[in-house]
Parts: C-alpha cells; structure tokens; sequence
C-alpha cells in the first residue's frame, strides 16, 4: 500500500482531518488521470464527488483506500479508511456476522458484529448466509462491515446505485444517521445529483482530474445548491434556466 | 485444457442426481403430478425389479446357463458364503485400503502441485506444462511401465490408483483458485487481511466447490485404477476374487465382484455429495435449503 499511515495518536481520534490528500498525482503508464489534486476531509464530514465517467473520481477513491499506487503526491490517514463499494462483495461462504467481523482481530468480534448489523437492522439475521438477503439489505451489510472497525474515513464508491429508488432513500437515511452517530469523515462518489444534495456538507464536481468546482452547505443546510447549478457544472446542461 | 476440463465437470454435473435433467411438457407433467413424488419414485424402480425377477424366473426355469448367468439368489447365497467362511471381508478391506492410501497420495500430490500452480505464475511456467504433457497419456496405459518399475505388488496399485487421482485433483484445484472473484480479494485487502488471511478466508473457500468438483473425480477414477491394478495381478482383493473365480468359471463370484465394485463407487459418490452439502451449504447449487 502506498497510503502513508501516520502513527496514530490519542488526540487524533477527537480532532483533526480523516485524510489530507496534496499533490496527488495518478497516471496509467503516461495518461494522466489525477494531476497534483488537493483534497481534506474533516471528521464527520460528508463530501460528495460528482463528476461524469472517467473524470477520474474513482480513481481518487481507489488511491485513498490504497488500492491503487499514487505516482506523485501524498496522502496522510491517521487510520486505514474504510470502503463500501457498488457491489456489497460479501463473501457467500460466511454467515452475516463474519462478513462483518472480517478482519477484525478482536476476541469479542462476534458481539461487536452483532452490534454493527442491530445498527443496520439486521440483528436478527447474525448467522443467516449473503445469499439470503435482498440488495439493499446486503449493501446495510457491507455499511456494517465498514463501520464496525471505527474508520475515521469512509469511502462509499456508487453504494446505493444499483438499488431501486425506494431502497436508496431508505438507505441515504440510514447513512445519515449512521455517519452522525459515529462522525467518520466521509467521501460519497456518486453519479446521483440529488443524492449529493441530500447527503452532502460539501459537494465537489471533478472535471480531467482535477477538482473544478467546490460548494459548502450551510451549517444548517438551508441554502442548499440547486440541482440546476450542479448539472450546469457538470457540463450536462449549459445553463442555468434562471 | 479447458476442453477436457469442462467435459469432465459436465459428466459429473449430470451425475450428480444420478438422473436426467428433468424436462417435461405440460401434459406429461400433468400425469406426473397425479402420480405424486413417491409414485414417481415407485415407478423409477419398475423397470430395475422386473429385469431381476425376470433374470431369476429365466434362471430357475433352466433357460440362463449358470455359468453364463446365474440367478441373482445363487449370487446372494454366495456372497453370504463368501462372508461367513470365505476371504471376502478380508478381500474387501484389502481393495478400500488400497484405494484409500492411493487416493491419499495422489491427492496429496494433486493438492500441492494445484495450490503452487494456482498463486504463482511462476510455478505455473515451471510446472504446468510437464503436469498437462503427462495428463495426455490415458493413466492406464502407463500400467505395463509402472510394473516393470515396481512389480505386481502393493506399491503398484497404489501408484496407479494415485497416479488416476493426481490430475482431476490438480486441475480443479488450480481452476478454483484461479477462479476466485477478484473482487472479494480486493475487499479483503480494504478489511486489512493479511496474506495468510486472505488464503484462508476468501481464496480457499472461494475454489471449494471446484476442489470438490476434483475430489468426486477422482473418486472414479481412483475406482476405476483400482479394478484395473487388481485384475492385472494381485493375490488379494476383490479383484483377485473375480480373476480366482474366472479359473473355476465361477460365474457367480464373478457377478458378485461387480456387484460390490458399483456399490462401493456408489458409497465413494455419496461419500463425496455429504462432504458438498456439510462444506458448501453457503452455495445455492449445493447447499440445503435455508
């Protein structure tokens, strides 16, 4: 992994940035897909990165989850993020608790999952198998699994655009509610205007790998961007119609 | 490779419930309905029961030569003689433990070539290439240049039976590690799983019903090995008994040899489906219901 892993101290779990990204730089053999990208993610903040295909947004997320080796640049994480991605990847051949205790070393992990999955509705279902669950209830299971280690960053990468609409809101409820109980900072890649909108304290849109337009929400979210400065800025419309 | 592979994999596919697909019309499955799940099965039995007892009526009725076909009861009243005064059990216990211990080593073998294959290309280089070049020869044609190597003896059937159980095992093993979905591995990396870890929680239960696919394989053929090693030449085994009844034309003995030779395979197959169900029961083709 090429994620720099300061050591973590007592303090930093209180105060400071889930991950401070400067001078990023990503390249697949001489394309440039991220160039020298600025990016810090405060605890408990939600931020939202739009930005149409191939704009290079989810290869951030792979660099900051350490999936992917970063050419320029440095990322600094006091933890190793946690990641929930378009498909839930739980593994068929373990029960729900251990997907969710997966890589956790503790001796009370089964409690500590069981914990994770009444937090996502689903206590009654510790020793049922993946197979068994419908999409929304697998992609709660995957949230669980990200939560339960206490990451001070989440990466959610399209979580919720494989489910029907009715799930993703309930689903964009329960992250709200999830994220403020447990104040990890996170960064939501999404394709989804309105979902960023909804969940987001800050949204940013990413244009040739580069971050091209920022917008804070209000501390009490109520002068909200509207959905029509953001399309313009993705470059989906020209204009704004007023 | 993948040919070979594939049709094997079909074969035992298609024996797995020891049936056909079922595939019907409407009309048929109407009928079918009427005569319910057990009918259907009373019925399965029909044509197996009449052959029998049409084969002892022939029998008793002196139109089947006994040498050539004796009635099914003189075979059962052999086998019971066999057990209570002859050298069958003992026989029989000399066949499985040969069977056992080639199937040991052989998968033992298979086993560790696969899982070497199966993480490391290199070893793939290194390896691969002489496992599929001698996968080419049908193992038993190899039988007169394994007894010129090790004799008739113990170690002869065994290295045959072992040799017959190598290769399922090594392909399948490979194919199942090869298999496993990239992804799952990806995520195991975010959970921070270790190398160790990561073989042990998602690369090998991920190439299970593979492996598993192997082992039912190799059951057969080890089988199969077995029957040839021993009917080649041997002084004990079931094998034995049949050549030894073929010199008196003994033709009850020898019809009771392969009676036992497909009960056993039948046991090695059923064998093999417990250990799918108890080790794939996260798997919607094996497992048992929810």
């Amino acid at each position: 992994m090429n994620v720099h892993v300061a050591p973590r101290h007592a303090a930093s779990s209180e105060s400071g940035p889930a991950v401070v990204v400067s001078n990023l730089v990503r390249s697949y053999g001489s394309r440039v897909v991220i160039e020298k990208l600025n990016l810090r993610i405060e605890r408990g903040e939600f931020v939202a990165l739009l930005g149409e295909s191939g704009c290079g947004k989810t290869t951030l997320l792979r660099a900051l989850a350490g999936l992917d080796s970063i050419q320029g640049g440095r990322i600094a994480a006091p933890r190793r993020p946690a990641v929930v991605f378009q498909e839930h990847r739980l593994l068929p051949w373990d029960n729900l608790w251990r997907n969710v205790a997966l890589g956790m070393q503790a001796s009370d992990a089964r409690e500590r999952a069981a914990e994770a999955l009444t937090e996502v509705g689903l206590g009654d279902r510790l020793d049922d198998w993946p197979r068994n669950l419908s999409g929304g209830q697998a992609q709660r299971v995957a949230l669980a699994r990200a939560l339960v280690q206490q990451p001070e960053l989440l990466l959610l990468d399209e979580p919720f655009a494989a489910l029907d609409a009715l799930t993703r809101i309930r689903m964009h409820e329960l992250v709200r509610e999830l994220v403020a109980n447990h104040q990890p900072g996170v960064l939501l890649v999404t394709h989804d205007v309105d979902e960023a909108i909804t969940l987001a304290d800050r949204i940013l849109v990413m244009r040739n790998g580069a971050i091209a337009f920022e917008h804070r929400a209000a501390r009490d979210g109520s002068t909200s961007i509207s959905r029509a400065e953001l399309l313009v800025e993705l470059g989906v419309i020209s204009h704004s119609p007023n | 490779m993948s040919n070979i592979e594939l049709s094997q994999i079909d074969r035992t596919v298609i024996g797995a419930d020891g049936g056909l697909p079922s595939q019907s019309s409407d009309k048929s499955r109407a009928s079918a309905d009427r005569l319910g799940a057990r009918g259907l099965l009373l019925l399965s039995w029909l044509a197996p029961v009449l052959l029998v007892i049409v084969w002892e009526a022939l029998a008793q009725a002196g139109s089947l030569s006994p040498q050539v076909l004796p009635a099914p009861s003189k075979v059962i009243r052999t086998a019971y003689k066999l057990v209570t005064t002859g050298t069958l059990l003992n026989d029989l216990g000399v066949s499985l433990l040969r069977a056992a211990a080639g199937f040991a080593l052989g998968s033992a073998v298979g086993g560790a070539l696969g899982i070497l294959v199966g993480f490391s290309r290199i070893a793939e280089a290194v390896i691969d290439r002489s496992v599929q070049m001698i996968r080419a020869i049908p193992f038993l044609a190899s039988l007169p240049l394994v007894i010129v190597w090790l004799g008739v003896g113990e170690a002869e059937k065994i290295f045959l039976v072992a040799l017959g159980v190598t290769f399922p095992i090594y392909i399948n093993t490979v194919l199942g590690i090869r298999q496993v979905d990239p992804k799952l591995l990806e995520l195991g990396r975010v959970q921070g799983l270790s190398s160790l870890q990561l073989i042990r929680r998602i690369i090998l239960p991920g190439a299970l019903p593979s492996i598993l696919t192997g082992v039912r394989y190799a059951l057969a053929t080890a089988w199969l090995a077995l029957v040839v090693a021993e009917t080649i030449g041997a002084q004990s085994g079931i094998g034995f008994l049949a050549m030894d009844a073929r010199e008196f034309l003994r033709t009850d003995v020898i019809i009771l040899t392969i009676v036992i030779y497909a009960l056993i395979g039948i046991a090695a197959d059923s064998i093999a489906r417990l250990l799918e169900r108890r080790l794939l029961a996260w798997h919607p083709n094996y497992g048992a219901a929810r």
